[in-house]
């Protein structure tokens, strides 16, 4: 185990780690541009010239001291990129001396000679890695008085991003990130020195499912994302941690809000799940969250669905309930669903209607996995529905005889939570045939809600607080990004700066406060309307529940998720260990 | 013995105390100006001209090809009293991103100059306009059709500033 001294202090790294990674592992940071801790390295931005040295020894082979009793140290006279120098053992690292100082600056300077400095414009102004190290490594002025070069702008190279050719600053991460993580190598460098660019090859175009990830590790604006491009400063917007619902693996992920309406979704860092990633239709599948929400439940009188209040519509399920014999009604819970959701369902079916027939629907698309992130499961939390008892028992009906059932009239009502039949169309004709359908949806424009006799307007996932169970059985938590009426007071959200200050009169805080709620907290009300004299207050409470009962997540709590990136099922004993997440550019302020 | 000493009344003079003298004194203060220059103003039909260092209404500048600003955004951020909303979009000129929406709540504003002091393109000055009249809130919220103002009329602001900023 070779030991390492960075500026005086004493590390121990293992055999043929580079110096930044022994130094990020112990959350040092060496200003860097093009390394990445998930890419080759490729050394060529040499923004992190340190000064490498090794302790001068005597003709004995000991080790020379100076009068203070210290190992005398000999620099070499040529600085070394720590992206690209393995550490050795007694090798002593200066990053803050005045020569690693003068060489960040120099950099820094000749990096901003052909930056066209438009951080006006740049989407990127904010959360830039380059004007952040302009304010920490550089000298602030440039003696650069030519015309600054010209590039190509706003290159297309694919479906989702475009490319600035003049505020590159050829770090070549896009380059590497296609060809290694993407498998779509089509990226290269052409021309030399000052007028290098990066060009496509011809006839190609960037358009793998992950492309926009090249956004997220640009470290300029070169690259932007074409459905973001200036929609909000980053400054504008709040960002909450929360867990992407497009598949089953769950990729972690930021949600960018501003006026209460996500504006983009960027990947967060979890060793154990997506490393850095995410996939582009993760990224883009968020349009459902903002447009065509319910905003009220609905009752339907006549033809139509009328808006009404809570009470009332729990009401009116209950009474509508009355006559149905229990063994005729039937539960179709959700692996869109949260955990806390689905077992509250369950139990709401067990205990308070005395039925056992519950089941849920699979969606699975075998076209869209794919041997990295993407599952063909396109639902995020099949097997937590799984695992709190949401599925068919050899005793209960099953979803797959529904048709019949409902013909033959042995299903009268039908409870659907944030769940549709789009891949079971021939049900969407038979739903006139049954008494009662009551369900939890999130669109007015869906294909249930119009059928539906009750609708109760449920919350996203980005309005939620919860957790999801991912293919590979890992549980992770997540928490509201968007305001809704029932969680204004949720303790921690991060809410933009206009968001929180606007007054009543202010036309940028007009956006509505949706009247949505958790489901698990709809299933509460109704079940206390029939006596059950449950009392959740919020879904940790469900949580704590699940966690005494069910085996297989005995001893998680919601701060132990946190902490571990998740814990997969059965595990929580021995939880994946923490580790450094490397942050390419953090956002200011905070 | 609460006795309090140095009134009012004790520092009157034998000739203050008789009162009617210092009344007539008074009054010949305000004959006198009768008859000296006057500096009061018939608004609004003579009308006061600021200089170019006075900080009236924010404007936005309308330059000879079009609006100045890019929609930074800089200047919302920095105001202290939340005036200013901006939303950009694309556009084909060279800048490729122009303000598809700018209010200026003036019910708001405190005019600092904070933005004009913010600005990377000169797009947002003080202009000398201090004439603010408006009957509902709504009125106080100025969009883009009266924020743009053209660049001849603001030259003695940005002369101020190439100057002094």
């Amino acid at each position: 185990m070779p030991h390492i001294y960075i500026d005086g202090r004493l590390f121990e790294a293992k055999p043929g780690q580079t110096i930044i990674q022994v130094a990020y592992e112990n959350n040092l940071n060496i200003p860097h541009f093009c390394w990445h801790p998930e890419l080759s390295v490729a050394g060529n931005c040499r923004m992190c010239l340190v000064e490498v040295g090794f302790p001068k020894r005597n003709p004995d082979g000991s080790i020379q001291v100076d009068a203070d009793n210290r190992p005398v140290i000999n620099y070499f006279p040529k600085l070394q990129i720590a992206c690209a120098t393995e550490v050795s053992d007694g090798m002593h690292v200066r990053t803050k001396s005045e020569r690693a100082i003068k060489a960040q600056e120099a950099v820094m300077e000749f990096l901003l000679i052909n930056h066209p400095l438009d951080c006006p414009i740049c989407d990127e102004a904010g959360q830039c890695k380059l004007q952040e190290y302009a304010f920490k490594h550089s000298r602030g002025f440039s003696r650069f008085d030519e015309e600054k070069n010209h590039k190509p702008k706003r290159v297309i190279w694919g479906p989702n991003v475009i490319f600035d050719g003049e505020r590159c600053i050829s770090c070549s991460r896009c380059i590497r990130f296609a060809k290694e993580i993407a498998k779509q190598d089509v990226l290269t460098f052409v021309q030399r020195g000052d007028r290098v660019t990066i060009e496509l090859h011809p006839g190609t175009s960037f358009d793998n499912p992950y492309s926009m990830n090249v956004i997220d590790i640009c470290p300029v604006g070169a690259l932007t994302s074409r459905d973001f491009r200036f929609k909000s400063r980053v400054w504008d917007m709040s960002f909450n941690d929360s867990i992407c619902e497009g598949c089953a693996r769950g990729c972690n992920i930021k949600i960018g809000v501003r006026q209460n309406q996500i504006l983009r979704i960027e990947p967060r860092g979890n060793p154990y799940v997506n490393r850095y990633w995410m996939c582009d239709y993760g990224r883009l599948h968020y349009q459902y969250v903002n447009e065509n929400r319910l905003t009220s439940p609905m009752i339907r009188i006549g033809d139509k669905l009328e808006k009404t209040n809570w009470t009332e519509a729990v009401n009116s399920v209950v009474e509508r309930l009355k006559p149905i014999q229990p063994n005729e009604i039937m539960f179709v819970a959700s692996a869109k669903a949260t955990v806390e959701s689905n077992y509250l369902l369950v139990k709401f079916a067990k205990e308070i209607i005395h039925t056992k027939n519950i089941d849920l629907l699979e969606h699975f698309d075998e076209t869209f996995g794919d041997d990295f992130l993407r599952c063909s499961d396109k639902t995020p939390n099949l097997r937590g529905a799984r695992i709190v008892g949401a599925s068919s028992t050899s005793h209960s009906y099953r979803i797959s005889q529904l048709p019949d059932l409902i013909r033959e009239g042995m299903v009268k009502a039908l409870y659907v939570m944030e769940d549709d039949f789009d891949d079971f169309p021939e049900l969407y004709e038979l739903l006139d045939e049954i008494d009662l359908l009551i369900v939890h949806q999130y669109n007015l424009n869906n294909k249930l809600t119009q059928k539906a006799d009750i609708v109760f307007p449920a919350a996203t996932y980005a309005e939620s607080e919860g957790t999801y169970v991912n293919v590979d059985g890992r549980v992770q938590h997540f928490k509201p990004a968007l305001v809704t009426r029932n969680n204004l007071r949720f303790m921690g959200m991060k809410m933009s700066r206009l968001d929180k200050f606007g007054a009543f009169n202010d036309r940028w805080s007009q956006f509505e406060y949706r009247d949505v709620r958790q489901s698990w907290e709809i299933i509460q009300m109704i079940a206390n309307k029939l006596g059950a004299g449950w009392n959740y207050r919020k879904s940790e409470d469900v949580f704590n529940e699940i966690a005494q009962h069910l085996n297989e997540f005995k001893g998680m709590t919601y701060q132990l998720l946190d902490t571990h990136f998740g814990v997969v099922v059965g595990k929580s004993k021995n939880p994946d260990p923490v580790v450094p997440v490397y942050e390419s550019h953090y956002m200011k302020p905070d | 013995m609460n006795r309090i000493e140095n009134t009012e009344h004790q520092r009157l003079t034998f000739w203050e105390k008789l009162y009617l003298p210092e009344i007539a004194k008074g009054l010949g203060i305000t004959l006198r100006q009768m008859f000296k220059p006057k500096f009061t103003r018939q608004y609004p039909e003579e009308r006061w001209e600021p200089t170019g260092s006075y900080r009236g209404r924010p404007v936005l500048v309308l330059d000879e090809d079009g609006e100045r600003c890019v929609a930074c955004g800089l200047c919302s951020r920095v105001c202290p009293a939340l005036a200013i909303e901006v939303q950009a979009a694309e556009t084909e000129r060279e800048k490729e991103r122009y303000p598809e929406k700018f209010e200026i709540n003036m019910l708001r504003c405190i005019f600092c100059g904070f933005c004009e002091e913010v600005c990377p393109e000169e797009a947002i000055v003080m202009s000398k306009d201090y004439e603010l009249v408006f009957t509902n809130r709504e009125d106080g919220i100025l969009g883009k059709d009266k924020l743009l103002v053209p660049i001849h009329k603001l030259q003695d602001r940005l002369e101020f500033l190439r100057e002094y900023k």
